[in-house]
Order: C-alpha cells, then sequence, then structure tokens
C-alpha cells in the first residue's frame, strides 16, 4: 500500500464517517430519550437524499447555480423531519411508549416497510444521481491526492459541527436540559411541569431531521436506489451498537473506526468491504458487550 | 404480543375431555390440505410453498414465545438450502433424506454459532443484532459470485428419493406430503415443547430473568435451547422451500424475507403453533392474487396490515378465531376462568 | 456481644466485603459468620447496605474487596445460578416471579430446574413434583390460588409464593428481603407464623431483612443490627432489643 492509495482511503473513510455519523446520531439520539429504535431512520435517509436530488435536480435545470443545492439539502432534511419524523411521533409512537420493547420495535419496522414502498411509488427503482454540488466548492490536492472539499473538508465539518452543536444544546440550553431531564426519569419530569408528550415529538423531529440531512448530505456521493435506506439502518445501528447505546460522543468514534475500517478494506480486500462494520461490530461487542462507551445496567432487585 | 398475553401450557385440549372444536378443526384442516393435489391441483405448489414458509414462521413463533423478535431468521432458511444446493451439486444424486438433514444440520450449527452471540442481548439489540448477520451472510452471497452464483442463486438439483430418481410431478407430490407431514409432526413437538418443563422454562425468558438465575439456571443457556430449535424449524422450511423451487437464490436471506416471518407470525397470532401455519397459507393465497393488482405496494400493505394488527388486534388471527369459538376468554383470565368453571 | 462462636465451619461467612457505589460505600469490610439452624434476623436503617449483603452472598454484585465462603469454600466469584446450585436460594422484597404463569406453575418450574428435568414431551404440569408442590403451596396458604396468574395475586400473595417458589429448590439456606412487607400489618405475624413452620418442616437455615420488631424478636434466634455498610451490633433478640444505641437509631426510626 503506497501513500496515495493510503491517502485515498484515509479520505474515503473519513467522509464516511462522517456522514453514517450525522445519521447514527439522529437514531442514537431517538434511543437516548426514547429508549425507542427507530427501524424507519434508514427510510427518512433515504428520503432525505431523493428529496434533495429532486429538489436541485429541478432548480439546477432551471438554471442555478450548483452552490443552490445546499440551501435545498438543509430544506430537504427539515421536511423529512417535519412531514415525516412529526406524524410518525404523533400518530403512531405515542400510542405505544408503554408497549413491550419488541412491539415498538414490530411498529418502526412496520413503518419501515411502509416507506420503502412509498419511495418505490415516488421515486421508481431507477437509480438516481446528480453530483453536480460535489464539485461546486472545488478541490483540495493532498499530497498528490486530489480529493473534493465537500467530502474532505465540509462532510466532517458538518458533523464536528452537528456533535459539538447537540452536545451544547443539550447540554447548556433550556430545552436541552429538559430533553435530559425527561430522559432520567420521565414520570419525575412530568411531575414538575415538563410536557413529555412535547419532548418526544421535538426529539424525533430533530432525530428525523438528521437522517434526512445524512441522506441529503449523501446524495450527491452516491447513486440513490431502492434498498439504500435497509443498508443505513443496518450500518448505523452498527455504529450506534458498536458505540453503546444512546452514546453521542462514542457514536463519532465508531463512525470513524467502521468508516476507515470499510474504506480500508475497499483498497486491500474489497469483497469483504461491506462486511468490515459488521464485523467491527461483532468483535466490539464479543469483547464489550454493552458497546465501547456503554456501561453496563444492573438491574435493582 | 400484548404484555398480558398467556399463553396456555397446552394448546390442545385438556385430558379426557371430548376433543375440542379446535381439535377437530385442525384435524380438518390438515386433511383438506392433504387433499389438495386431488381437488385444487393447481394450487399444489402454491400451498406447499406456504407449508414451507410456516415451517419458517413457526421457529420465529418459538422466539416470540420468549418476548424476543428476530429480524434476521432468514439467514438460517437460507443456510439450509444453500447446503442442500450445494450437497447436490457436489455428490449429483444425492437422496432427499440427505439433503434434508445436511440442510437442517447447516441451520443447527450456524444456530448455535450465531446463537452464542446474540443470546447475550435482549430486545432491540436481540432484533437487530439477527438482522446485521443475515446482511452479512447476504453479502457473502451477493458478493462471492464465483461460489454462489451471486444473484442468480444456484440451481438445486432434483435429489432420489430413497434411491428412486423420481419424475418431477411425483417429486412435487412426495415434497408435498412431506411438507404436511413435517408440519403435523412438528407443529405437534412444538406444542409438545411449549408446555414441557425445558419450553416453559424458555418461555419465564419473557417475564423474568432475575428469577430465573436464582432457580440455578442460566437465561443465556435456556435462551439458547430455543434459539437453536427455531433455527433448526427455520432450516426445515429453507429446505424444503428449495426443494420445491429448484433454485437458491441471495433472496432466500434478504431481510424482506425475515420481515415476512416476523409479519406470519404476528398475523397468525404471535406465539400460536396453528397460527404460524394459518398465517403463511392466508398470506400465501393472499400474496398471489394481490401481486396482480398490488405487487408494487405489497410492503406497503404489509407493513399497514402490521399496524393494524398490533394497535387493534395483538392477538392475531387464532386471537379472533378463539374469540369466535369461545375457546379461551380474554387473555390473561383463562386460568381463572376454569378455576372458577369447576 | 460478639458474634456467637460455634465449633465448625459457619454456613455462610463473608470476610472483608467492601462495595462503593459512586461515593456511598454500602458495604464497609463487612465480616458475618451465619451460622447453621439458626435463624438471623437483619436490621438497620434504609440505606445501611442490608439488601446489598444479601446481593453479595448470592453473587448478584460482586464485592470490590473480600470474600464469600459457603462451608469454607470461596463462592465469590461464582454467578447467583451457581451459588444457587450449591444450596442458597434467594426471596427479594419486590417477589421475582413469572408474571404470565400461574402461581402453581412458578414452583412446578422451580421444581423442573431443580430436577434438571429435560424430556421435551412431558408436560410441565405432569412432573412428578406436582404433589410436593402443591404441598408447598398449601404450606404457604395459597393452596386457594394455585391456577391463578400471578398478575392477579395480591402483594401479600405474590411475597408467599415468592418464598415457596425459593423453598421448592430445597435450600439449606435461604435468604429473604423483608418477607412481611407488602403484607398488611395485621397480618404480618400470621405470615411470619406459616413461613417458620414452612422454613422448620423443609429443615431450612433463614437469613431475613426485617423492619417489623416485633417479629425480629418473635422469630429471629440472632439479630444483626446493620449501620452504615456495617454490622453494628449482633446478639440475642433480648440483647439487641435492650441496647441503647438500637433503640435510639433503629427502632426511634420505626417510631418516627
Amino acid at each position: 500500500m503506497n501513500l496515495t492509495i493510503f491517502l485515498l482511503a484515509l479520505f474515503d473513510g473519513i467522509s464516511y464517517a462522517a456522514l453514517v455519523f450525522i445519521v447514527a446520531l439522529g437514531l442514537t439520539l431517538i434511543f437516548g430519550v426514547m429508549r425507542i429504535l427507530n427501524v424507519a431512520h434508514g427510510s427518512l435517509y433515504a428520503i432525505g437524499a431523493y428529496v434533495t436530488v429532486s429538489l436541485s435536480g429541478y432548480f439546477l435545470a432551471l438554471g442555478f447555480a450548483p452552490v443552490f443545492a445546499f440551501p435545498l439539502m438543509i430544506v430537504s432534511a427539515a421536511l423529512v423531519g417535519v412531514a415525516l419524523g412529526g406524524p410518525i411521533e404523533w400518530l403512531l409512537l405515542r400510542r405505544i411508549y408503554d408497549k413491550p420493547e419488541v412491539l415498538q420495535l414490530l411498529v418502526t419496522f412496520a413503518v419501515f416497510m411502509i416507506l420503502e414502498d412509498v419511495q418505490r411509488l415516488v421515486w421508481g427503482s431507477q437509480p438516481y444521481f446528480e453530483a453536480r454540488v460535489l464539485q461546486a466548492l472545488g478541490n483540495v490536492t493532498v499530497f498528490g491526492v486530489t480529493y473534493t472539499v465537500y467530502q474532505l473538508i465540509l462532510l466532517p465539518l458538518v458533523a464536528t459541527g452537528l456533535l459539538l452543536g447537540l452536545r451544547f444544546f443539550l447540554r447548556r440550553t433550556v430545552i436541552g436540559k429538559l430533553i435530559l431531564a425527561t430522559t432520567e426519569d420521565r414520570e419525575a419530569a412530568q411531575s414538575i411541569g415538563i410536557d413529555a408528550d412535547r419532548v418526544f415529538l421535538f426529539t424525533f423531529m430533530v432525530g428525523a431531521v438528521l437522517a434526512g440531512l445524512g441522506g441529503a448530505l449523501a446524495s450527491p456521493t452516491t447513486s440513490i436506489l431502492p434498498g439504500m435506506g435497509a443498508d443505513m439502518i443496518v450500518l448505523s445501528f452498527a455504529v450506534v451498537a458498536t458505540a453503546g447505546l444512546g452514546q453521542i460522543g462514542g457514536a463519532a468514534v465508531a463512525a470513524l473506526m467502521i468508516g476507515l475500517g470499510r474504506s480500508f478494506a475497499v483498497y486491500v480486500w474489497p469483497e469483504v468491504a461491506v462486511l468490515v462494520p459488521y464485523l467491527i461490530m461483532v468483535l466490539v461487542l464479543l469483547v464489550r458487550p454493552e458497546g465501547l462507551f456503554g456501561s453496563p445496567v444492573a438491574r435493582k432487585i | 404480543m400484548r404484555d398480558t398475553t398467556r399463553h396456555p401450557t397446552s394448546d390442545s385440549a385438556k385430558p379426557g375431555a371430548m376433543p375440542s372444536i379446535r381439535a377437530i378443526l385442525t384435524l380438518l384442516g390438515i386433511l383438506l390440505l392433504a387433499a389438495v393435489p386431488f381437488i385444487a391441483p393447481s394450487m399444489q405448489l402454491l400451498i406447499n410453498l406456504a407449508l414451507a414458509k410456516g415451517l419458517a414462521v413457526l421457529g420465529v413463533t418459538v422466539l416470540l414465545r420468549a418476548g424476543q423478535v428476530s429480524f434476521g431468521h432468514a439467514l438460517f432458511f437460507g443456510i439450509s438450502a444453500y447446503v442442500g444446493a450445494f450437497l447436490m451439486a457436489s455428490l449429483p444424486g444425492a437422496d432427499l433424506i440427505l439433503v434434508l438433514v445436511a440442510g437442517v444440520g447447516g441451520a443447527v450449527v450456524s444456530g448455535l454459532l450465531v446463537g452464542l452471540f446474540v443470546v447475550r442481548y435482549r430486545g432491540i439489540f436481540f432484533g437487530m443484532l439477527n438482522l446485521a448477520f443475515s446482511m452479512i451472510f447476504w453479502s457473502i452471497l451477493e458478493k462471492f459470485y464465483h461460489v454462489t452464483g451471486g444473484a442468480d442463486g444456484i440451481r438445486l438439483a432434483r435429489p432420489s428419493v430413497l434411491g428412486m430418481a423420481m419424475e418431477r410431478a411425483g417429486f412435487e407430490a412426495v415434497i408435498f406430503y412431506l411438507s404436511i407431514v413435517l408440519m403435523v409432526v412438528l407443529g405437534w413437538f412444538t406444542l409438545r415443547w411449549f408446555a414441557s418443563p425445558v419450553g416453559q422454562i424458555f418461555q419465564t425468558i419473557k417475564t423474568n430473568e432475575t428469577r430465573l438465575e436464582y432457580l440455578g439456571l442460566s437465561p443465556r443457556r435456556v435462551l439458547l435451547s430455543g434459539y437453536v430449535l427455531s433455527a433448526a424449524l427455520c432450516g426445515v422450511g429453507g429446505s424444503l422451500m428449495a426443494l420445491t423451487q429448484g433454485v437458491v437464490t441471495p433472496e432466500y436471506v434478504w431481510w424482506v424475507r425475515s420481515a415476512e416471518m416476523v409479519f406470519i407470525a404476528v398475523l397468525g397470532g404471535a406465539g400460536s403453533v396453528r397460527g404460524a401455519f394459518i398465517g403463511a397459507l392466508i398470506y400465501e393465497v393472499v400474496r398471489i392474487y394481490a401481486s396482480a393488482f398490488a405487487g408494487d405496494i405489497w410492503q406497503l400493505l404489509l407493513g399497514s396490515f402490521l399496524l393494524v394488527i398490533i394497535l387493534f388486534a395483538p392477538g392475531g388471527i387464532m386471537g379472533i378465531a378463539d374469540t369466535l369459538i369461545g375457546h379461551r376468554k380474554k387473555s390473561g383470565q383463562r386460568a381463572a376462568t376454569a378455576e372458577e368453571a369447576k | 456481644m460478639s458474634a456467637t462462636s460455634t465449633s465448625g465451619t459457619p454456613l455462610l461467612e463473608t470476610r472483608d466485603l467492601v462495595i462503593r457505589f459512586g461515593g456511598v460505600t454500602a458495604a464497609d469490610n463487612v465480616s458475618m459468620q451465619i451460622e447453621a439452624w439458626r435463624n438471623l434476623a437483619i436490621i438497620g436503617p434504609n440505606g445501611a447496605g442490608k439488601t446489598t449483603f444479601l446481593n453479595i452472598c448470592t453473587g448478584w454484585l460482586k464485592p470490590q474487596q473480600g470474600k464469600v465462603f459457603l462451608e469454607g469454600e470461596d463462592i465469590s466469584a461464582l454467578p447467583p445460578r451457581k451459588i444457587v446450585r450449591r444450596g442458597v436460594a434467594r426471596a427479594f422484597q419486590i417477589p421475582q416471579l413469572f408474571t404470565e404463569h400461574t402461581a402453581l406453575e412458578n414452583l412446578l418450574i422451580s421444581a423442573a430446574a431443580r430436577e434438571g428435568l429435560r424430556n421435551p414431551l412431558q408436560s410441565l404440569h405432569r412432573i412428578r413434583q406436582r404433589d410436593e408442590m402443591m404441598h408447598l403451596l398449601d404450606l404457604v396458604n395459597c393452596a386457594d390460588v394455585a391456577d391463578r396468574v400471578v398478575v392477579e395475586l395480591s402483594e401479600g400473595q405474590r411475597k408467599l409464593i415468592d418464598i415457596a417458589v425459593a423453598l421448592a429448590l430445597k435450600p439449606r439456606l435461604l435468604l429473604m428481603d423483608e418477607p412481611t412487607s407488602g403484607v398488611a400489618s395485621s397480618q404480618k405475624h400470621e405470615v411470619m407464623e406459616i413461613l417458620v413452620g414452612a422454613l422448620a418442616e423443609a429443615g431450612v437455615t433463614s437469613v431475613f431483612v426485617e423492619h417489623d420488631m416485633g417479629i425480629v424478636s418473635r422469630y429471629a434466634d440472632e439479630v444483626a443490627v446493620w449501620n452504615a455498610g456495617n454490622v453494628q451490633l449482633r446478639g440475642t433478640p433480648e440483647e439487641i432489643l435492650e441496647h441503647p444505641d438500637v433503640i435510639r437509631d433503629v427502632i426511634g426510626e420505626e417510631v418516627a
């Protein structure tokens, strides 16, 4: 492995890790607060990508500059959060918070099945590709390796910004503290006047926005096709499980491990590249069943 | 599925009593199925596929009894099928029994290996890790196409039956009746297992693992026993499916297949043995007729229907049927009602 | 007022147990000897570490320092199930039962676990130990609710069945965490009467955490007073109940 290939793998891994992290962040936030694993999270990611491609395809055809795709990404993510995340929490999840975990899992799984077909109905089975924005910020050359600014700088910056921003939001702002209080003890939070329903709705929408944003940001780097949601839910679960469910900072580390592991495998042993994330997860869980940063919860008896 | 749902110790009638309505209906159903090749030959293939799926669904049902759901049990369905296909490829003319035994053996061994890992987890992790394992195997099947045939899969040549080479029609009849026999035998076995001390201990995973530990038992080992049984049942289903279709593809282990199994198990009545087969039969028949006009939205329909069942009819088809024939009062009150009736 | 000295190995012995949760020391160098055939009551204020002690003795919690011995065998590293297999059973403050099974089925499962029944074709309801379990249910006065699902039972009935499930294992030592909590105060003595009778019939040594001094003085052979993670005093009920510290720290709290 020479330096060029090493750098390529490194850059691939970092930009890929940034995308996966953004999606996993939403997944782990929702789980951390609501104790629900949203299997439909992968679909929200895919729909974020589809909406971005459709919107930017439309506006770019009208003659707008490729840079205009950036605000459209944010619009797409917001749309996913409000138009899909909101109703899912409000109409479905709200009914099942007191039900067994397995049942909650089945409900979000059912939503996932529905959304997979919805994508196919709206966007068909043909792959979409809309990469003009990828070049909008130009390239950067490091030791002779040329890479897009979008993937090497923007994506990691957004991911880091979201990580720090979410931490700041949860620890320093009033709404963030309300969310943390509800996470700690829902009943106690309600007894001091916190509207837990609104906290959950808000949290779920934020999580959904993150999924949509992950898809929006991923859209120029990959072809958008059916099945990408299924891949992403399993992958982001692998990240979240490797880190420990609900561990926000840990998810960043796990995303990097998995992203780099996968991209180096692409150059070394391409057949197994898709397996690497799962192998990392299984290895970590074999040694630490609660994930890298999770701590075992002893049941009180 | 509801937390208050209580499964009777045994689905079968009380000893010494008159055969219940349920037992008679079960017998009639089996006879009706056995008559399909004569009264509705065009349905034979469809019913056979449904029976194969029903056996796999039974595997998922076993886990539901412990309050666990696996989104990756198509893994064992597929492993069994591929073992059979590889066996036929390397040993042309091998016997049907060998194909079945090898396939199910493969499912049991892989169930044991995967099980050793996943029984450390419950709920979300259990469900998702199973999904991850099935995705791993699916990727292997797709990527190593020079061995596995990739997305096209590999043909499973027709095996001999007890040393005799069979024509197509005869072989199909053999597989059909073999499926019915396996349904009856394994369904009966699973019912007995549920009612037995081992099976009852297995079902306590759902309610109290602390007590289980304080009875001197390892919850992981207890869950593992049921996990291997469920993998074996999925394996039987997978082998029968492969023998019926004559070809195995990565679609056998695709997550949609796993989801389908969970769906049918919940549809039939989570935890019900008969429900697994009734659910599978209804599912297959509806799917065939619906695919003409609803092929594009099949998953959408399944998902919506799943939501409706979970939110409004958690007992599934068997729950509704029981209410209709008054077999079982509202769940959780069965024992009390029986007590009062004495 | 030191530990009663008897010849031979104690049934259960702990040496220098230490466990801390964050800043709280729940076990602070606990060295205890539990003798066979002497029912020991553990009293003390909430948070003194009584339940923690039971949790360590049964392997649910691992001490940060110290060891636990069962008849001289070091069991410190064993998980609860292996300690249970060596004859130490446990009943809980909050009953730990299979809530979707009937009272009788809970006991049958316990018997099946004890006997290692593996036959997949035999019904749980037809195992040989059924009569024995019915008798046990009768012993704890719950025979009339044998076929009731646990979720339908009263708190008091669940406590008794929880103890019966532990007794069904035929243990040598039974650790009970507040056996009469959740039982109406008018019935506490009745419940204890039933329990002590059942224990005596089964030949089981018991250790029980209890708040009610009336019950302690009547049913315990020995009392250990817990405070701030350690045994403060130990002696006969008469000795303990007359001790000024106990009157102030423990009984005083009960009155207040």
